[in-house]
Formats: structure tokens, C-alpha cells, sequence
């Protein structure tokens, strides 16, 4: 059975999660003996031969002008055409903020169940089980799929992509019956996409909670986090005092994150904080109290005035990436 | 203008989760619940548009067992008009069955706007908003953090990764909500009482089979302890030793 993967591109790129996905595809597709299918829906070819190198067989291209920009309606079209013509065992998303808008509509159009933001999948005997986190990381749930195909939206930063050099994918035209113009039209970009690094798909995290005392005391953690190559996060606290916007923040209710470095700062460690933080690789506290129970989660925690940490700590940063 | 806002009782963001003896759901011993917290932007931003409009109904519907006529009850004090409960018991269904449910029930209301929080904070699915409006063939904005209305043309933005979309949508259609949209209010002593004497009408929901099934609930394996690596600016050259050669991080 084969494994259909929406590819997704954006400004004619397609996007490091979909490589992802393609990399658990070839996964899923050796254990169920199957080619790798990817399916895209843009106004001009992004490069999709080059797919071939991240495990895809031949990718179904759906061009139309009006894919220069994300077309929800139009973009669900195609994946269901796709998927009726394909017929594969699996379909795979990213669950990106494209992927989470798209895979509930193709779901629904299918008649089928859809796991979101799975962080693990497992095939047993030619069955699929996906684990997927709940409660923001409280807990986690497995489930499997009583219907074909069977689908599911991955967690970026998860599943690591596949390399074949050398090898290219073959680009097809893919036939679909577009409604007539898009009911919801993105019409412009109030911030330019990639303007930051979203959280989710950080390598880096530095987050500052209320132990900075004012939002005039975040250039603290900005600084550290530049000299990281860190991405700003916050806690629930700082944001609901409006100190950083909302898409900062780390948490249930907030954004649930695993980078491989997430350094707290001034942050206590409510538990819906921690449910969004601990499944980081590694994870630095930085507080005045020792107690806090951001300790109990932390692989390394300093106790001390932040105020007088934190700038040491980006100063010597700073020195390894002088001399490195 | 009529508007329906779907709403789903959910356990507390303060709860430590404990397996249930079903191995596959929330123990619910203990557990203390409440309106799912993207939902109240939904409410808020109903209600916004209603008192803007100066008329209309805000119709809150929620499916659950008979517990969730508390949270109905809560939507009707902020200023809901009315309640309807689709009555189901046991864990809840896939998102697939609770969207059809949905569909149902609200297909013969005719809404202008139907409003759902981005996703429930206890499956964390983010499913149901996109489904109901695939199954109504209504068109769907996500996670939007900006309303605005003219005529029946709702201009509304959405977060994408590290972006800002600005969506143009006609009305009806099927909008989920997300922290920032707005700043819901609480319900006043007025609205609790007023609250009582609002109806809510009583359907048995029937989710056919499971799209999706549930195996497992299970926590996620305990961090390995970690250390105190010292305190003050002392210990910051330790620090950054162990990060780069202990864990290999920067």
C-alpha cells in the first residue's frame, strides 16, 4: 500500500516539515511495501524533482495561479482528488499551521478518522498505531485507524527526513476540479512568513517568565537568545500581562515545544508551562529559587539573580562563538 | 444574524492527569471542569458581534454528558441566548462523530457565523472547527487572532509560523478562535441569574462508528533527575561546558 504525503510549499519552497513527513513516509512505506506518493498544490513546479532525495517516488502536482497563495478550499480539492486516485494506505501532513488547517477538511471529505501532531507512529503487522501527545504533553494517547487510509498530521522537529542522493522524483500533473473561486481568500500578509522562526520549529528556545519584572527587562533574553540563535518564548504569566505577545507563549494554552536546548528564565514552572516544555532534549532553568519546580524538570539548573546570570552567561556565549 | 458557538467541557488546565482503570482515558476522580479556553474567545467574539449588530441570537451547543449543562449554563450567563445539548455519555467520540453531530444539529439553525475555539485543550486535536465546516460546505478560517466584519464580509488574521495571514471570508461561515482574538469577559451576577430561566433544549447525539480509536492513555516517562550546577555567575562557565560537551547542545 502506498504513502501519500502533502507536500507544502510556500513563496515556491517547499517547507522543511514535508521533508519530515517524507522521512516517516519511507518509514511506513518499507514496512508496508509501498511506493512513497507526494501530492502539491502550487502555481509553478517548486522544485518537486528534487523530492526524490528526500524518499519521494513521483509527486502529483496540482498548478493553478490561484495557488500562489494558501487556498484551503482549492488545496483540499487536490488532496482528495489524490487521495481517490491514489488510493493509499496512509496520507501524511505536516502538522504545520497549513497541515492543521488542511488535514481536518480532507478527513471529513474522506470519511475517514486523522490523528493530529502524532510524535511517534509504529506499524505492526501491516497495522498503523500513532502516539500522539494530550493535555499539552500531559499525557499521551495511542490510537489506531479502523478506516483506509489512514491519517495523520506529524509534529514538526519529530521525524527525521531521509537522504537518497542521486535520486529524483517524478513530477505528474494531477487533474482537479477546483470550486469555482476560494470562499476564504488570503488576501495579504500582516507579517511576512519567516520574518521570525516560529517556536515550534526552533532548534533554540529561550524563554523568560515573570522573574524579569517588566517588559522593559526582555532585552535580558533576547540578547542571550541571539547569541544562541535562539527563538523568544515566554510563560502564560508574561503574556496575559501583555508583556509579549501571545504567539510567544510556552504552554498549554500557549505552544507545546521540543527543541533540542530550552533555557527558562525567571520562569517558576506552572505545571501547564512545563506540560508545553518537557519533552525538550535538554532543558536549562535559570532562578533565584530554589525551589521553583522548574528544577524538577531541568537537566541543568542555576540558582542566582538573573539580572546578573543571564548577561555572564550570553557574554561567554558570546566568547565560543568569537573563537569558534 | 444568527450565530452558533461550539463549545466543549474540558478538565481544568491545572489538573495532573491520571489514567482512568480503562487504561485509555482521564481518571476523572478529582478533576475540577471548565470551558475550554479557546472556546470564551469564541463566546466573546459571538457576543461582540451580536451587541455590534444590536440584534440577533448567539445559540451555544455542546456535546457531553449531562455535566456539560454547567458549561452551557456558563455560556448563557456571558450571553448566550440559548443551549443545546446532544446528550452522550462515556468518553467522548472521534472528532470525525462529534463534528457530524454537530452538522447536524446545526444545519437546520441557518447561522451566519459559527464559531468554535481553535482547539480543545485536553485532545488537543484541533479537528472539529475544519470537519463541521467541510460536512456544511461552509468555508473555515483557523486560529484567528483579528475579527472584522462589514456587511457579510468578515476580514480576519491568522497566525502561520513566524507570519501573520489576513484572510478575506464571505459569511456564513465557520471561524475557530485563538488566544489574542480578544479579552472575554466575565459573566456579571445579572447574567448568572438570567442565565437560569434560558432554555436548553435536550437531543440525544448518536456518533455511529469510531473513525479513530483509543488504545492507550499513558504519561510520558519521568525526565531523568537533573542537577544544580551551582549558583551565582560563578557557575556559568560550568554551565556552558556541560552544554557543549556533556549535552551537545550549542
Amino acid at each position: 500500500m502506498s504513502v501519500l504525503v502533502f507536500i507544502e510549499q510556500r513563496e515556491g519552497r517547499v517547507r522543511p516539515v514535508s521533508r519530515e513527513a517524507l522521512g516517516e513516509a519511507t518509514r511506513i512505506a518499507a514496512a508496508l511495501g509501498g511506493p512513497v506518493i507526494g501530492v502539491c498544490a502550487a502555481a509553478a513546479d517548486p522544485g518537486l524533482a528534487a523530492l526524490g532525495e528526500a524518499g519521494a517516488e513521483r509527486v502529483l502536482l496540482a498548478q493553478h495561479e490561484r495557488f500562489a497563495a494558501y487556498d484551503a478550499d482549492g488545496y483540499t480539492a487536490a488532496i482528495e482528488a489524490a487521495a481517490r486516485a491514489v488510493q493509499p494506505g496512509v496520507l501524511l501532513f505536516a502538522a504545520s499551521a497549513m497541515g492543521k488547517d488542511l488535514a481536518p477538511r480532507v478527513a471529513a471529505r474522506l470519511g475517514v478518522g486523522l490523528a493530529s501532531d502524532c510524535t511517534a507512529v509504529e506499524t505492526v503487522g501491516g497495522a498503523l498505531t500513532a502516539t500522539r501527545p494530550v493535555y499539552a504533553g500531559k499525557a499521551r494517547q495511542q490510537v489506531r485507524f479502523p478506516r483506509t487510509p489512514a491519517l495523520l498530521s506529524l509534529r514538526p522537529k519529530i521525524f527525521a527526513a531521509t537522504s537518497k542522493p542521486g535520486a529524483s522524483a517524478t513530477v505528474e500533473p494531477l487533474e482537479v476540479a477546483l470550486p469555482p473561486a476560494p470562499r476564504a481568500r488570503v488576501v495579504r500578509h500582516a507579517v511576512a512568513p519567516g520574518a521570525k522562526l516560529d517556536l515550534t520549529e526552533s532548534e533554540i528556545i529561550v524563554s523568560g517568565g515573570r522573574g524579569l519584572k517588566g517588559p522593559e527587562n526582555f532585552p535580558i533574553v533576547e540578547e542571550l537568545a541571539e547569541a544562541l540563535g535562539a527563538t523568544v518564548g515566554a510563560s502564560r504569566a508574561v503574556v496575559d500581562a501583555g508583556w509579549r505577545p501571545h504567539h510567544d507563549q510556552v504552554g498549554q494554552t500557549g505552544k507545546t515545544v521540543s527543541p533540542k536546548l530550552y533555557v527558562a528564565v525567571g520562569i517558576s514552572g506552572a505545571i501547564q508551562h512545563l506540560a508545553g516544555m518537557s519533552s525538550s532534549r535538554c532543558i536549562v532553568a535559570i532562578n533565584k529559587d530554589p525551589d521553583a519546580p522548574i528544577f524538577k524538570v531541568a537537566d541543568y539548573g542555576l540558582v542566582g539573580d538573573l539580572f546578573e546570570v543571564v548577561p555572564a552567561l550570553t557574554a561567554e556565549i558570546r566568547k565560543l562563538n568569537v573563537h569558534a | 444574524m444568527i450565530q452558533v458557538v461550539c463549545i466543549k467541557q474540558v478538565a481544568d488546565t491545572e489538573t495532573r492527569v491520571k489514567v482512568g482503570s480503562d487504561g485509555r482515558s482521564l481518571d476523572p476522580a478529582g478533576v475540577t471542569w471548565i470551558l475550554n479556553p479557546y472556546d470564551e474567545f469564541a463566546v466573546e467574539q459571538a457576543l461582540r458581534v451580536k451587541e455590534k449588530a444590536g440584534a440577533g441570537e448567539v445559540i451555544a451547543i455542546s456535546l457531553g454528558g449531562a455535566g456539560v449543562q454547567t458549561t452551557l449554563r456558563s455560556a448563557l450567563a456571558l450571553g448566550a441566548d440559548r443551549g443545546i445539548h446532544l446528550k452522550h455519555e462515556g468518553p467522548a467520540p472521534d472528532s470525525l462523530a462529534v463534528a457530524r453531530a454537530l452538522a447536524e444539529a446545526i444545519r437546520p439553525l441557518d447561522a451566519n457565523l459559527i464559531w468554535l475555539g481553535k482547539q480543545a485543550v485536553d485532545d488537543d486535536a484541533a479537528q472539529v472547527g475544519p470537519m463541521l465546516a467541510t460536512l456544511l460546505d461552509l468555508p473555515c478560517v483557523t486560529v484567528v487572532a483579528a475579527f472584522e466584519l462589514a456587511e457579510a464580509l468578515a476580514t480576519v488574521e491568522r497566525e502561520i509560523e513566524g507570519g501573520r495571514e489576513v484572510v478575506e471570508v464571505a459569511l456564513p461561515a465557520v471561524l475557530t478562535t485563538d488566544k489574542g482574538l480578544n479579552e472575554p469577559r466575565y459573566a456579571s451576577l445579572k447574567g448568572i441569574m438570567a442565565a437560569k430561566k434560558k432554555p436548553i433544549e435536550e437531543r440525544p447525539a448518536v456518533p455511529g462508528e469510531p473513525n479513530l480509536e483509543v488504545t492507550a492513555l499513558a504519561l510520558p516517562p519521568p525526565r531523568a533527575a537533573g542537577r544544580i550546577v551551582g549558583e551565582g555567575t560563578a557557575a556559568v562557565p560550568e554551565l556552558v561546558r556541560l552544554l557543549r560537551e556533556e549535552a551537545r547542545v550549542i
